[in-house]
């Protein structure tokens, strides 16, 4: 029998090697993937066990901060968004039930203080807890209050201010907004407003068609590419018949050859179309990858809520190869849909003499005792168009402000580079159907000649121009942030 | 003798050091919570196994000298979980611990000429199939989640199945020793398959029918694959014959897939171990929250006392019977992979000494019963530890000596002091035949 017994040991060793490589496969191997599972709440538990850090505007003005409940067992930290609506985009929130999103969502490690399994082992052995992190971030808390009642005086739509020199974001305002303090309470509401949507950070998740300040990558792709320079003209009829359907100026006004800065000071149609159709649309997807459009963009959110920018064919992005209408694209129509985001930074990128810095939202990380553990070091995303190419682009923008359809955007004393856009939106369906309906943009820096801020302001489902709604927002914005400095 | 005392003696010392280091760590997490009275609990502990050692060294001098100390390691490791979980449970825990070394010295003076067992063998099986269906008895029968599994007489309640697999293993071990030769030689081949003969195979067609009855009246699926996994352990040893266990397999899985299809209570826990993710917030609940307590574990644990049992807040569990059934993904969660590792390898050392004192033990019956208390011991660690990892459709069986729980403290002592009876007496005898040997040497010389 003892042959027997031998052999029952060895299967009982066997077993029990099965329980240690299924212990190791939970506990470890596939550990990371359980504390995804949506049944698995023990993660945001234990982190609402946690003083989930601070996080501040640029002055110091608190978004959002944990405030204590219970004791003992019981004790756990609560989130407070002391400004209300001002930051819940693109800040975001975190709740254990409701889970969390944007900002909140992003910088969650830093917050909550995470560190490998080594190191809190290590701090467990000298009994220290864990604790998070303060995060400052670059938001301009006044500026980011006139950008939202701005909004709000108008209709939905976003704002975004980025520092050219350094991608910093400074403004990121939504309208409808909404409160983050009452997500534990109202989340399935407002899910349920389909119509308001006022979870979606319009900022980077609306995709609107851009109208004319798109112009400004075809002008961009145009000159970098030397298809055209300063001083060339292309003769600009009131129409054009473009793949058999026409295409027309405001008022079907006849330009003439006429170059770059009148072209665009006008925002003539028919010009651009035509340098569309010459740098054609391989080239514009060329300089439109350069600007940041069919990527995600690199920001500091969750990348499920930044919407990429671009020509769609349903859900799908189209690019080079593709059969596309270059002369509309060129004029910021065909299936061409953008974010307000990404339109800030094809200005940013203009502005910092042709060079796209990548945006971030956060500034420094610091820790509870107060030392700066982190701070942002500005990378640069793409060198869109060379700096001379950039220089021409500026002066045909400051046009704009000075004497075109962007008079509206001026700032007494500064001079300012933009571009208006107001594309036609009928029977949108979001808009409520009316054949009114418009898209209205602005985009722009300021001051022109050393820009300090990029903005790009847009205004869904209004009958006002561009010009008229947007750059009044441009304006005000960029007056708030040019005047702290 | 005196040497295997002494190594025992030392032997204590790391459980004395654990058991101290264990609760002190949970006494500084919380003591808020905890009274300074509850450290006396630790020291109580100790007290009571210094005592058992020197009974044994009393009694049972030649016993092998590891399986207490490894015992009393486990038992150690389960009190501070349960002392961590709720301090009161942890004195309830400590009584039982007193309780069931009470029982094991019992056994060990009563039982010295444990061949007495073999006479009353039937008697022995009647008691351990009366013991299954008690829970199933108007009057004393509880359900629990469906099974049946506890008995209740006036303010005593026990889990009976605990008692019930020593009987039943007491028996087999009889009825085998008795048996095994005809089992082996009476076996015919058919169709290439060792067959055991017809006229014996009755008593093992009951232990079969005894599985498949537990399986939907007491619709215990844990005990159900215990017991019967112990069985063919048993027939495996004492015939060597891997054809009957194949046979045996074959119809266990045979009966268990036919009420798993259609017994309910089956059927749905077969269910969640197949797809947890069904109904996690309901059915899989348990299993998930074992699981995910075990990924929050890691490597090294969140350390004593750390883990997350209810909901901050509430009382709604995030580990459902965390003191009995899912005691092993606490253990996971606060002392990590290495820790559970730790605790499955003193499972292993336990059923290698078990299955050594089988190994030294002289006859049939010893070796039987030795192979078969170890093979039940480890085969129960096996079900629930398999269990809450996901290996076996999760079960209400207890970690032997870790989970909270009276019967099964109370009953596994009994299992400890039988073998250690057996180990006294087969290291006695090899002792006596080494000492006689060498005494032949001297005079021829």
């Amino acid at each position: 029998m003892n042959r027997q017994i031998v052999k029952l040991f060895g299967l009982i060793v066997v077993l029990f090697a099965v329980l240690v490589g299924f212990t190791s496969y939970w506990s470890v191997f596939e550990a990371e993937a359980l504390k995804e599972k949506s049944a698995n709440k023990r993660p945001l538990l234990e982190q609402q066990q946690i003083e989930r850090g601070r996080i501040l505007a640029d002055d110091g003005t608190v978004i959002a901060r944990s405030v204590a409940k219970g004791r003992g067992a019981n004790l756990r930290y609560v989130r407070r968004y002391p400004e209300g609506a001002l930051f819940g985009h693109p800040i975001g929130y975190s709740f254990v039930r409701e889970g969390d999103s944007e900002f909140e969502q992003f910088h969650n490690d830093e917050l909550v203080g995470e560190e490998s399994e080594f190191v809190s082992l290590l701090d467990e052995l000298r009994g220290q807890t864990q604790e998070g992190n303060d995060i400052v971030t670059s938001i301009d808390a006044e500026a980011q209050r006139i950008a939202l009642a701005d909004l709000e005086a108008v209709g939905f739509g976003a704002v975004v201010a980025i520092e050219p020199s350094s991608g910093r974001v400074r403004v990121m305002a939504s309208n409808p907004p909404y409160d983050p303090n009452r997500v534990p309470f109202e989340l399935a509401e407002l899910n349920r407003n389909t119509f308001e949507t006022p979870l979606v950070n319009r900022a980077t998740q609306g995709l609107y068609p851009p109208g004319s300040t798109f112009k400004v990558v075809t002008a961009a792709a145009g000159l970098d590419s030397g298809t055209i320079s300063p001083d060339s003209t292309i003769v600009a009829p009131g129409t054009l018949d473009v793949q058999g359907q026409p295409l027309a100026n405001d008022f079907n006004q006849d330009f003439g050859a006429i170059g770059l800065d009148t072209a665009l000071t006008n925002s003539v149609n028919t010009w651009f179309a035509q340098l569309g159709e010459d740098v054609g649309s391989d080239t514009l997807f060329e300089y439109m990858d350069r600007f940041g459009f069919g990527s995600t963009p690199a920001i500091d959110l969750p990348d499920d809520q930044v919407y990429r920018s671009g020509v769609y064919e349903g859900s799908d992005l189209l690019g080079r190869g593709d059969a596309v209408d270059a002369a509309r694209i060129a004029i910021g129509q065909e299936r061409l849909l953008v974010t307000p985001l990404q339109m800030a930074e094809v200005a940013a990128a203009v502005a910092n003499g042709g060079s796209l810095m990548k945006p971030q939202i956060w500034s420094r990380v610091v820790d509870p005792d107060g030392r700066v553990t982190e701070s942002l070091d500005p990378s640069r995303y793409s060198q869109a168009i060379d700096e001379e190419t950039a220089a021409e682009l500026t002066t045909a923008m400051e046009g704009v402000v000075r004497e075109g359809t962007g008079t509206n955007a001026a700032i007494p004393g500064v001079a300012v580079a933009g571009k208006t856009g107001t594309a036609e939106t009928p029977f949108n369906e979001s808009c409520g159907g009316g054949s009114e309906e418009n898209q209205a943009w602005f985009i722009g820096f300021a001051p022109a000649d050393d820009p300090e801020i990029a903005i790009a302001a847009t205004v869904e489902c209004t009958t006002a121009f561009g010009g008229d709604i947007a750059a009044p927002i441009f304006r005000d914005v960029a007056e708030a942030l040019l005047g702290g400095d | 003798m005196r040497s295997a005392r002494n190594r025992e003696l030392i032997a204590l010392v790391p459980v004395a050091l654990l058991l101290s280091a264990g609760f002190a760590a949970v006494f500084a997490q919380e003591e808020a919570r905890l009274g300074n009275l509850s450290l006396v609990y630790g020291a109580y502990f100790l007290a009571v196994c210094l005592a058992t050692h020197v009974y044994l060294r009393l009694r049972l001098p030649n016993a092998d000298p590891y399986l207490f100390p490894l015992v009393a390691l486990l038992t150690t490791f389960g009190l501070v979980m349960v002392y961590r979980l709720d301090p009161d449970l942890a004195r309830d825990q400590a009584n039982w611990f007193v309780l069931g070394l009470l029982l094991f010295a019992l056994t060990i003076h009563f039982l010295r000429d444990y061949d007495v067992l073999e006479r009353y063998r039937y008697t022995i099986a009647g008691i351990g199939l009366l013991l299954l269906l008690a829970p199933r008895l108007p009057g004393i029968g509880q359900q629990v989640n469906g099974a049946y599994l506890g008995v209740k007489i006036g303010p005593l309640a026990f889990q009976p199945a605990e008692f019930s697999k020593i009987c039943i293993v007491v028996f087999l071990a009889s009825y085998l020793r008795e048996h095994r030769e005809v089992l082996i030689v009476g076996a015919r081949r058919v169709l290439g398959v060792t067959l055991p003969p017809l006229k014996h195979l009755g008593p093992l067609l009951v232990v079969w029918g005894a599985s498949m009855f537990m399986l939907v009246f007491i619709r215990d699926l844990g005990s159900s694959l215990m017991f019967f996994a112990a069985f063919l352990a048993l027939l495996y040893v004492a015939t060597g014959r891997f054809s009957f266990v194949a046979i045996g397999m074959g119809m266990f899985l045979l009966g268990a897939w036919f009420f798993a299809s259609t017994v309910p209570h089956v059927h749905d826990r077969i269910q969640v171990w197949l797809d947890p993710y069904q109904d996690p917030t309901a059915s899989g609940y348990q299993i998930l929250q074992s699981i995910f307590a075990q990924a929050d574990g890691g490597l090294f644990g969140k350390g004593f006392g750390q883990a997350l049992i209810t909901i901050p807040g509430t009382d709604t569990p995030l580990l459902p019977a965390a003191q009995t059934d899912t005691i092993y993904s606490l253990i996971v969660n606060e002392v990590g992979l290495f820790g559970a590792c730790a605790v499955i390898l003193t499972y292993l050392l336990i059923s290698a000494r078990g299955f050594k004192i089988a190994l030294l033990a002289d006859d049939g019956f010893s070796k039987l019963l030795a192979t078969g208390l170890t093979a039940v011991f480890a085969i129960q660690a096996f079900v629930i530890i398999g269990g809450v990892t996901r290996v076996i459709p999760l079960t209400g069986v207890t970690l032997p000596f870790v989970s909270y729980g009276g019967s099964s403290i109370v009953a596994n002592f009994v299992l400890l002091a039988l073998l250690l009876l057996i180990s006294d007496r087969a290291r006695r005898e090899t002792r006596g035949a080494q000492s006689r040997a060498g005494g032949l040497a001297l005079e021829g010389s």
